[in-house]
């Protein structure tokens, strides 16, 4: 499934959209970019929210806006979940949750009630109202609204900005399980690395109007200075499964040889976690295998590339046993004095990980 | 004091449907406009406010010449009804009856399009999204989320044709039965030394104004709709 926009439009002081892309949608796309980059005026246009001349907007095969043909959002089947809470606040939690169900014909319904509710973990909340909901309550119970018109593609428009940090733990877990359960490409912009690290499959980069590159998540994270490396620095995503949790709460992560221990908090349960994100700060390169040091996770890697210093500081780009990208931050020094060059076989000392979903 | 007769009644009965004839009219014709006017900002919406928000400014007997012109047998519109073998609508029920719907129309329009500008866009985008149409979305979204400015809008707009006079006597004059309203009667009344007359039906209006204004304000506070 491609999704293929085409728009110009200018609006405000001098400010111009500018897309003529087409890119595939399959899993999770992140529109990632600073605010007021243009990227939920593009989420409108793809939603039919606005109206541009002249624009065009192909789904797969079917064009939602060509010429002066244009299909209005209620016959678009988009399932758009906002920033703030949208829920309508004279319906019931199980009238929200419905609105969209019923209103979907027959054939076309994939997704049910009892499934959903089970997934997002809001079959207890069903007769509230909405008014008697936290945030966090309030953001699932859109999913699952949106997720219940069995929609051809979800818009999420910062779904998490608008929560605090607990209520962000809280929810991140879902939208991934619903990222992969549902089958349904999702578009979601974002301006925050962590929730595009965690949840995308591919990220489009957006600045000034203008698409810059799509990219898959891989690709973006092992090209030096990659936008997503803004706050906490360049980080690495491990993909792997998770082994069951031992009596000290520690699990396995990963395929034997690369394997790494994690620690099991707000993990849900019987969830095969699939990311890992380690920031680079937090790794160190020894020479030989430490055996008496606190750092439980150590891994056998390659180097493939040393990046240029900045700030005197030099990203090391390594290659864990499985293929996988490692990004360790080391200081100029260090590099010179164990003389790392690339092809360099060493040990990465993994001081954290977190566990992403 | 209370004792009506059948000139009371009948004009009582005139007033009644005048009244709730432009209430209803008024709805249908005002929900549109003031959705329109709640949608955005540019000079054609600036002007239609205006002219909408006209008849709070200007004296009702200036509405009801220029009506009385345009509808009378020689106005632009009662000549094409007379050409056309209609009557013109110059004294007549259907003359104050437009009189009232653009007299009132500031007390319809106003209160609602407060009410669609304290719903905003997100609700009926929300709605379009879950697969409602145009229809749908007004009357499962739209309607329940904003009654609060539809009862003011529509008392205000009943009480409001209540207190007309101007506009009635220039268009309507005072026939018994036909334009003869509440208002109308009590001047005639007055007019003619009949003070008991005038007063019980001054205190009638009194005390019902006062009624629907304590209405339309509590279901402000309940609904936190537009004040006037």
């Amino acid at each position: 499934m491609t999704l293929q926009i085409e728009v110009r439009l200018r609006y405000g002081k001098g400010f111009e959209l500018r897309v003529d892309n087409e890119f595939s949608l399959q899993g999770v796309t992140a529109l990632f970019g600073r605010s007021g980059c243009g990227k939920t005026t593009l989420l409108r246009i793809i939603a039919g929210l606005e109206r541009v001349q002249g624009a065009t907007v192909r789904f797969g095969d079917r064009y939602w806006q060509q010429g002066s043909d244009f299909v209005p959002l209620h016959k678009r089947r988009i399932g758009l979940v906002f920033q703030e809470h949208s829920l309508l606040p004279h319906l019931s939690v199980r009238s929200n949750l419905l609105y969209g169900y019923t209103r979907t014909p027959e054939a076309l319904r994939r997704l049910h009630p009892p499934d959903v509710t089970g997934m997002l973990g809001i079959n207890d909340l069903l007769e509230r109202r909405i008014d008697q909901l936290s945030g966090g309550q309030r953001q699932r119970v859109s999913l699952g609204r949106a997720l219940l018109i069995s929609p051809q593609l979800l818009l999420l428009d910062e779904p998490l900005a608008a929560l605090d940090t607990q209520t962000k733990r809280e929810i991140m877990p879902f939208l991934s399980r619903m990222a992969a359960q549902s089958g349904v490409p999702i578009i979601m912009v974002s301006h925050a690395p962590d929730e595009v690290q965690r949840l995308a499959d591919r990220v489009a980069f957006i600045s000034e109007g203008q698409i810059q590159s799509v990219e898959a998540l891989h690709e973006a994270l092992a090209r030096p200075n990659s936008p997503l490396f803004d706050d906490v620095g360049a980080a690495s995503v491990l993909e792997g499964n998770l082994g069951e949790a031992g009596e000290d709460g520690m699990r396995l992560f990963g395929p034997p040889g690369t394997q790494l221990w994690v620690s099991d908090m707000q993990q849900m349960p019987g969830q095969q976690a699939s990311r890992l994100r380690i920031l680079a700060r937090d790794v160190s390169l020894s020479l030989d295998d430490p055996h008496r040091i606190s750092i439980q996770n150590h891994l056998p890697v390659t180097i493939e590339r040393i990046d240029p210093a900045h700030n005197n500081r030099i990203v090391v780009a390594c290659r864990t046993a499985d293929q996988q990208l490692l990004l360790a931050e080391v200081t100029p020094r260090a590099v010179s004095q164990l003389g790392l060059v690339a092809g360099l076989e060493l040990f990465a000392l993994i001081k954290s990980v977190a566990l992403l979903a | 004091m209370f004792e009506l007769g059948p000139a009371e009644w009948q004009a009582i009965e005139v007033t009644f449907k005048l009244c709730l004839y432009t209430t209803i009219i008024l709805l249908f014709l005002a929900t549109p406009i003031a959705w329109w006017l709640s949608k955005g900002r540019s000079h054609t919406r600036t002007v239609v406010q205006a002219i909408v928000a006209l008849p709070l400014v200007l004296p009702p007997t200036v509405l009801g010449f220029y009506l009385l012109v345009i509808l009378g047998p020689r106005g632009l519109v009662g000549e094409t009804l007379e050409n056309m073998g209609l009557h013109h609508l110059a004294f007549s029920f259907e003359g104050i009856l437009i009189g009232s719907v653009l007299y009132s129309m500031p007390f319809a329009v106003q209160p609602l399009t407060e009410a669609f500008n304290n719903l905003g866009r997100r609700p009926v985008e929300v709605a379009s999204s879950l697969g409602a149409g145009v229809v749908d979305r007004f009357c499962t979204v739209i309607l329940p989320l904003t009654r609060g400015g539809f009862l003011v809008a529509a008392t205000l707009t009943f009480a409001h044709t209540l207190g007309e006079f101007g506009v009635i006597l220039m268009l309507g004059g005072s026939i018994p039965g036909e334009t003869k309203v509440l208002s109308v009667l009590i001047y005639d009344h007055a007019e003619g030394m009949n003070y008991a007359g005038a007063h019980s039906l001054s205190l009638m209006l009194l005390i019902f104004a006062f009624l629907t204004l304590f209405v339309v304000y509590s279901i402000n506070r309940r609904f936190e709709v537009a004040k006037l």
